[in-house]
């Protein structure tokens, strides 16, 4: 299949995928803005996903025979120019925005046309193309300051975005100018640390960077850098408790926005953390191997649980999902924190499962939403017999989010707790098992509102049995159905994770 | 062609696929095309049961030749895998067998009582007896673990078929806690084991002994697994089992009889076999303390049981009880009271299932559901009533019925592993039983019937399921031999660590 693209497509395009993954969308965003329509819009837009999606399976092709790609922009090498660099690790973070990217489009034509209005459609889209460029630029780059440009390219437009929620709830503008304000904060003290970085090392290619500090050994400086690095990426990928932003943002902002922040946004931000610990600073450090044990494995087992606790209190099922995506940035952060390649494998796997849990279950909630307004947990009863297929993808997408067998959530679980094991460390383990039992609690909440409960009475009769647009069923039956499918083919997955956890971590 | 491993694939395929013919000839299109056909949607049920028990016959002929089928392979190393010993046989051909009667049942007590959602009844069972050959025949802790979730989930819309407020709140306490043990506990035990062992393979003298773990971690292991299969409802989760009676008679007999409770405790017997082994079991120094909690889980659930006027809640307690039993003899560790732990879920189950469907007789034929209640009704229901008593003797353990062998084994084994007041226990517990089981018997009989005619005269398929099972109880009795040739070969493999030291 891979072999097959390649072979159809023209060789200058293969050379320069690594570039055009980015650039494409970047330059269909402006033409989106000036779109006569909302449809032709949207089909730009279509087009540059699908677009994406095509270099990224060109860039499997090429991986497959090579470790790494790099590419230097405009033939201008390494120290000197900004160079891509793609390896088995930001490969498969580019498979998930890519795929997740896509299929939100797709969901997007029917949730945009109810939430957002008519004449701001087209910017609405454009402001999603700088995001989607934004957050494949941070993943593909090589390049320290790069990273920089990309994060706030991708932040500047998600903050529009997220405002653009306003129309259903007023609560969005607040919503957007907390994380406007945190969000300004994060990416000053990230490029506050890539400075302190150039200054020690004089260079702001990432492999360099690796190179020097190798040499030269770690100052006051290179450590302030790393403080200040891992404060601002773990802002941006909501890290507790860093994570304040990130209940209000993902609750108002439009169905189609949070779908596709919950599944790409913070797992980008956190694929840029693990680059930098990894590739940029070793593990063996003493510094960040202690960073490791005390900062992310302690602050991860108790953000797990906090959010959970928290999840389970709250009475809005958006801002209920997404403490509980809080709490799931915590397994990734225990996975990290163990500094071993099980531990980094299982974050990895961990990250790319959620991604497709949480899709799901945002895009069912959208779903939901088309039909009734779905403000408190109230608002679910009866879904399961209204409409049983949206429901029954909720409901695959919540069970896996549990870790329940048959699902990709047990495969995490699994891989996370050998790799916990393995690093003889028992109360985290129990910190795991606590907050799956939270999980399962938060979740049984809303399933038992709609499979449970009878659905709403509008004059005295119960309200019809209706269906959501194809459009929003096809995508979210996919990301449900992918839940399963990965439990049964966990290689894809697995092996993606376990290879690129052994090309960071090398002989380690 | 077939095959041994085709056998095994089938014992899943076969309900599932009479699943698919149930929903299908029950659905709201095929009605709308032929009109509502419930007769030809049983027919389904009742075909699927059939060719299920001929198949699991076929694998029980073939149970000590260990074939083994790869369902997926997730990862290397990582698979869903079934392989045929004769402990999964046994529960797969009690399972299988009393699905068909139970079925029988179902269709008289469900048309007598004019239940609601009988298509979603009958898949959802379907897809249950799946999740419990799949336990049954399972190869591995983690094949075993994913379809003791598939059985959870699958039986919740039967326990709250009624959907009254009553049957949702039992269903939510059957949910949490079972959802809420096998996640906490035995989803932490399962990968214990896979790090401890580098597989969940279930080997004959026990995994985890073969790879020398220590006792120290194997008695913590133990009580996770004890307590994290929370269907083998020791005391103190049995919580769920009598908060389950919401449910309709026939899915109570399923709980007890045919697959839930009996999946639990077959999984407790199958992990202490085939993971632990015995010989581990008897090091591991949390065996004597749950031995313990076993043996307080029979007396004190009989005694709860003698409290209940509700006949339903009094069998539920009983189940409690019984099934204590199982786990007891695991945690003995002697072959002769495994042996008689694998009996009692064969003796048990016929007994109990026979019970149920009494309990169940009684409510279509006259409304009645408390023991003070149901005085004299011998005379009108007499055949019922001998079922009963039948079933009522072979779980206090009288012979010449199938239950006695399973207490005897228990006794000897007790004795056999020095654990004599625990036999105290055991006696004390039949003595109880006479004095819960029998009132209903007796009263049945020696006391005037009542003065108003039955309700209904109750169907056919209502009173002969029961008879078919009381029978079946004698006829185990006179079958001990086979059993035992069948079963002792599991037990008597020698432990590498008595061996060895």
């Amino acid at each position: 299949m891979i072999d097959f693209i390649t072979a159809l497509t023209p060789a200058a395009l293969i050379h320069h995928a690594p570039a055009l993954v980015v650039t494409v969308p970047l330059i269909l965003s402006a033409f989106t803005a000036i779109m006569p329509s909302s449809r032709a819009a949207w089909g730009l837009c279509l087009s540059a996903a699908l677009f994406v999606g095509w270099m990224v399976i060109l860039l499997f092709g090429q991986l497959a025979t090579q470790d790494v790609i790099v590419y230097a922009m405009g033939g201008w090498d390494a120290p000197m120019g900004i160079t891509y660099r793609v390896d088995a690790l930001n490969l498969q973070i580019l498979a998930l925005v890519a795929s997740i990217g896509l299929l939100c489009v797709i969901y997007g034509y029917a949730t945009v046309k109810d939430e957002i209005a008519k004449d701001k459609r087209p910017l609405f889209y454009s402001a999603f193309l700088i995001c989607f460029a934004g957050l494949l630029g941070v993943t593909i780059t090589g390049d320290a300051f790069n990273v920089f440009v990309f994060v706030e390219i991708s932040s500047l437009a998600t903050y529009a975005l997220i405002a653009m929620g306003a129309e259903r709830d007023r609560r969005a503008l607040t919503a957007s100018y907390n994380y406007l304000v945190l969000g300004t904060i994060g990416a000053t003290f990230f490029v506050i640390g890539v400075g302190f970085l150039y200054m020690a090392t004089g260079t702001l290619n990432m492999a360099d960077m690796a190179g020097i500090l190798a040499e030269t050994g770690h100052t006051r400086v290179t450590q302030a850098a790393f403080a200040f690095i891992v404060v601002g990426l773990g802002l941006k990928a909501a890290m507790f408790p860093l994570h304040v932003w990130l209940p209000n943002a993902y609750a108002t902002s439009p169905s189609f926005v949070t779908a596709f922040l919950a599944s790409t946004a913070t797992k980008v931000a956190f694929y840029a953390l693990i680059r930098f610990l990894y590739a940029v600073y070793t593990p063996d450090t003493g510094f960040v191997m202690l960073s490791f044990t005390w900062v992310f494995a302690v602050v991860g087992v108790v953000g797990m649980i906090l959010a959970s606790v928290q999840a389970l209190f709250q009475s809005d099922p958006r801002r209920l999902l997404a403490y509980s995506s809080v709490a799931q940035v915590g397994y990734m952060m225990l996975g990290l924190g163990l500094g071993n390649a099980l531990g980094l494998a299982a974050a990895l796997m961990h990250l790319v499962n959620h991604a497709i849990m949480k899709g799901a279950l945002f895009m069912a909630l959208g779903a939901f939403g088309l039909k009734f307004g779905i403000s408190k947990i109230s608002d679910l009863n009866g879904l399961g017999r209204t409409m049983p297929a949206s429901a029954a993808a909720f409901t695959v997408a919540g069970i896996s989010l549990i870790g329940i067998p048959l699902t990709i959530g047990f495969t995490s679980k699994w891989y996370l707790i050998i790799a916990v094991l393995e690093r003889g460390w028992w109360w985290a383990v129990a910190a795991v098992i606590m907050s799956s039992l939270l999980a399962l609690a938060y979740i049984t909440r809303m399933l038992a509102a709609i499979w449970m409960e009878n659905p709403p009475e509008h004059h005295g009769e119960t309200v019809p049995k209706t269906r959501a647009p194809a459009m929003v069923l096809v995508p979210m039956g996919l990301l449900a159905f992918a839940n399963v499918y990965f439990f049964f083919n966990a290689d894809f997955i697995v092996g993606m994770a376990q290879r690129a956890a052994s090309a960071v971590m090398g002989g380690q | 062609m077939f095959t041994p491993e085709l056998a095994l694939a089938l014992a899943l395929a076969i309900p599932a696929i009479g699943g698919v013919f149930v929903a299908l000839t029950g659905s709201s299109a095929f009605e709308r095309m032929f009109g509502a056909q419930p007769n030809v949607r049983e027919a389904f049920t009742l075909i699927a049961g059939l060719a299920l028990v001929a198949n699991v016959a076929y694998l029980f002929e073939i149970a000590h030749s260990n074939p083994t089928l790869t369902l997926a392979e997730m990862v290397p190393g990582l698979s869903l895998t079934f392989t045929l010993e004769p402990l999964g046989a046994l529960f797969a051909a009690v399972a299988s067998g009393l699905w068909v009667i139970n079925s029988l049942y179902s269709i008289g007590y469900m048309r007598g009582n004019n239940e609601k959602k009988q298509t979603r009844f009958y898949v959802c069972f379907c897809i249950a007896i799946t999740a419990a050959m799949g336990v049954a025949l399972s190869g591995n802790l983690l094949t075993l673990f994913v379809f003791y979730e598939v059985l959870t989930l699958s039986t919740f819309p039967l326990v709250t078929h009624k959907g009254d407020a009553n049957a949702k709140r039992g269903g939510r306490i059957y949910l949490t806690i079972l959802l809420g043990t096998s996640i906490g506990l035995l989803l932490p035990a399962v990968i214990a084991t896979q790090f401890l062992a580098g597989s969940t393979d279930f080997v004959a003298g026990g995994l985890l002994a073969l790879n020398d773990v220590t006792p120290l971690i194997s008695g913590v292991l133990l009580v996770m697994f004890a307590f994290g299969i929370g269907k083998a409802a020791l005391m103190p989760i049995h919580a769920w089992l009598p908060n389950a009676m919401v449910a309709p008679t026939p899915v109570s007999a399923f709980l007890h009889a045919v697959a839930v409770v009996k999946a639990g405790v077959f999984s407790i017997l199958k992990v202490g076999t085939y993971i632990f082994g015995p010989g581990l079991i008897a090091l591991a120094p949390t065996s004597e303390p749950l031995a313990w909690i076993a043996g307080i889980s029979i007396v004190v659930a009989s005694i709860i049981a003698m409290t209940k006027d509700n006949l339903k809640a009094r069998l539920a307690f009983s189940t409690v009880g019984q099934l204590a039993y199982v786990t007891l003899a695991v945690m003995l560790a002697s072959p002769l009271a495994m042996l008689g732990g694998a009996l009692q879920i064969v003796m048990h189950a016929w007994g109990k299932i026979t019970l149920f469907m009494t309990a169940g007789a009684i409510y279509t034929a006259t409304g009645k559901t408390n023991v003070s209640q149901m005085k004299g009704l011998g005379h009108q229901m007499p055949w019922l009533f001998i079922a009963y008593t039948l079933g009522a003797l072979s779980i206090i353990g009288l012979p010449p019925l199938g239950g006695a062998w399973a207490k005897m084994f228990l006794i000897q084994g007790a004795w056999e592993s020095g654990h004599g007041i625990l036999i105290v226990a055991l006696i004390a517990s039949s003595l109880l039983n006479v004095a819960y089981l029998m009132p209903l018997s007796i009263q049945g009989f020696f006391q005037p019937p009542p003065v108003e005619p039955l309700k209904k005269k109750p169907p056919m398929l209502v009173i002969l399921p029961p008879v078919m099972t009381a029978i079946g109880i004698l006829l185990l009795f006179f079958m001990i031999g086979p059993l035992r040739e069948f079963l002792e070969p599991v037990f008597a493999v020698t432990h590498p660590m008595e061996v060895s030291s």
